[in-house]
């Protein structure tokens, strides 16, 4: 797009391929992320000196933080992002939930709003029946749920979940879901201009998961219909409508087992597993980001995009998977990254790059696309199988497993698989 | 080659693994090699050539940074400034001694001006950075007398 670019790091990221990619990168604060990533004033404080035109957060870290979307705008730089009030409303889940649920959108059956006592949740849960979820109204992303099968667990839940979302978001806010367990976890990305255009770029299945942390995706999904596929798209499209939604987004649904879908989320930032979106419709998410926080109109209407082949995405960690999935930071000592047709790695590592111990412990992306799912397996097994990489205990071979595993080609996933399959490894 | 660009050039020597990097640019040249030092320990050593703009003799000039001299580093990412206000005298000026928790100088960051306490005591030898100029998180500030 021939635009320059800052790359903000902390004192452990001096060696990070994003920093030697960038044109510029300026060290904002020592290691620990609130010193750092999370410091806002550091963060516009570099992108004063270097004088930027506008901010990417990413994901994690401020992507989804109002506040800081606020102190940009007043800056006058650009948050490469939706508007401060889909941010705030995208951050209280609960409040979304209602939102959606007054746009007529199904929402996964649970307490109107927030409940303020564990009376509440209780009249909740018996309500909708057991399993239930007690939610963190600011958690989300998989952080501060529990679940609760009965009346003494779940006013325990109650408790431990108010400390926690005081001590995580500074706010007890909690609400009630029914647990629908063994489902499947369908998102669909969505595209929106200032002008009110909108689109949706298909679904994602986003359900090999760990301790609600994805592992694998792919698009589009083995289990929904033509018609089911339609039908959730246009609920994807009225969700984002119904909040006005500008720029990237995701809208979270899950799938029973009789084909009920329900929403769950809404994501204002970009998704971690947005390359297999785009490796089958040929957009470009970030770009259309960028230019969408620009001011550009869309410039294309749903008729305009079409899903093409499959694609899947592994995640690779650097986690002992038969450890507990324990975080294993050091050294990397070999590096051999797949390749071939139809692969894409999105990485930040590289032969002998120190992974620090400070942060989130992903080391890339390997995503495999083919003309059909068959295709798309068999390139994203070759590309676990290909991938060299020593110094760090990580879940390249975890993925082939599963990749492998007869379930997960007959495509029979649901949300319990992982943790299944992990116990009879 | 101005200072902000030399001192790029200079970080990027001190983690690669050469031993000297010689670099010709419109009317400077600038040849930065690895030795060690009077003191026994690896240093930077910059020969600037004619054409750089401290240099008006046309001789090159050596300057050494050993990397156990004492230094003052930016304790944020922002803007410089040498004086309580535009017009009044520097905090600190080379020569002067320096207590542990002097005001040293001013860093600006969201239109906060604020002071920077030296963690060290010591002779101020040399400022590194010039008034007004951008600076990151752990950029070296001041270079105090080493022992």
């Amino acid at each position: 797009m021939g635009i320059r670019s800052v790359a903000v790091h902390s004192e452990a990221d001096f060696e990070s391929l994003h920093v030697q990619y960038a044109d510029a990168d300026i060290c904002i604060g020592p290691a620990p992320s609130s010193e750092s990533y999370l410091h806002i004033p550091s963060i516009i404080s570099a992108a004063e000196i270097a004088d930027v035109e506008a901010i990417h957060p990413g994901y994690g870290f401020l992507s989804e933080n109002a506040h800081f979307a606020e102190i940009c705008r007043s800056c006058n730089i650009a948050f490469i992002g939706p508007s401060i009030e889909v941010i705030q409303l995208a951050g209280n889940k609960a409040e979304a939930r209602r939102m959606m649920r007054k746009a007529g959108i199904p929402v996964v059956p649970g307490s109107d709003n927030t409940v303020s006592t564990s009376e509440e949740a209780l009249d909740v849960a018996h309500q909708v029946g057991y399993p239930v979820m007690i939610k963190a109204a600011l958690g989300g992303g998989g952080r501060g749920m529990r679940i609760a099968h009965n009346d003494v667990s779940l006013v325990s839940a109650f408790m431990t979940a108010q400390t926690e979302a005081e001590a995580a978001f500074g706010d007890t806010s909690i609400y009630v879901e029914k647990c629908l367990e063994n489902a499947r976890h369908i998102e669909f990305q969505v595209l929106g201009d200032r002008s009110g255009n909108m689109v949706h770029l298909g679904e994602r299945e986003c359900t090999i998961q760990r301790r609600y942390q994805k592992l694998i995706e792919e698009s589009p999904s083995l289990v929904l219909s033509a018609r089911q596929r339609k039908v959730m798209g246009e609920a994807a499209i009225e969700a984002a409508r119904a909040v006005e939604y500008d720029s990237a987004g995701t809208i979270e649904f899950l799938l029973d087992r009789t084909g009920t879908f329900y929403f769950l989320e809404l994501n204002s930032r970009i998704q971690v597993e947005h390359p297999v979106t785009e490796m089958v419709t040929g957009i470009d998410i970030v770009k259309e980001q960028i230019r969408l926080a620009a001011g550009e109109r869309l410039g294309y209407t749903q008729r305009d995009v079409s899903i093409n082949g499959w694609a899947i995405e592994c995640r690779v960690f650097a986690e002992d998977p038969y450890n507990d999935f324990r975080p294993s930071p050091g050294r990397i000592t070999q590096f051999n990254p797949p390749g071939g047709p139809g692969i894409r790695v999105d990485t930040h590592i590289y032969e002998g790059y120190t992974v620090p111990d400070y942060y989130d412990s992903m080391l890339a992306k390997v995503v495999a696309w083919g003309r059909g799912r068959s295709e798309a397996m068999a390139r994203a097994e070759r590309a676990m199988e290909e991938t060299v990489l020593e110094g760090v205990s990580n879940t390249v071979q975890l993925n082939l497993r599963v990749l492998q595993h007869e379930k997960f080609q007959r495509g029979e996933i649901d949300t319990g698989f992982l943790k299944e399959f992990m116990s009879s490894e | 080659m101005d200072l902000s660009e030399l001192r790029e050039l200079i970080r990027i020597f001190e983690r690669a693994a050469v031993t000297e990097l010689e670099y010709e640019t419109e009317g400077s040249k600038v040849r930065l090699r690895k030795e060690l030092t009077s003191a026994g320990v690896p240093g930077v050593v910059v020969e600037r050539g004619p054409g750089a703009p401290s240099d008006e003799s046309g001789t090159p000039e050596e300057e050494v940074f050993p990397p156990d001299q004492p230094i003052i580093p930016a304790p944020m990412v922002g803007v410089f400034y040498q004086s309580p206000a535009p017009d009044a005298r520097p905090f600190v000026q080379p020569g002067d001694f320096i207590e542990e928790g002097q005001t040293v100088c001013i860093i600006e960051a969201m239109k906060l001006m604020n002071e920077v306490r030296s963690p060290l005591s010591g002779k101020l030898v040399s400022v590194l950075v010039e008034n007004g100029e951008p600076v990151e998180f752990g950029q070296p500030l001041f270079v105090l007398e080493s022992g």
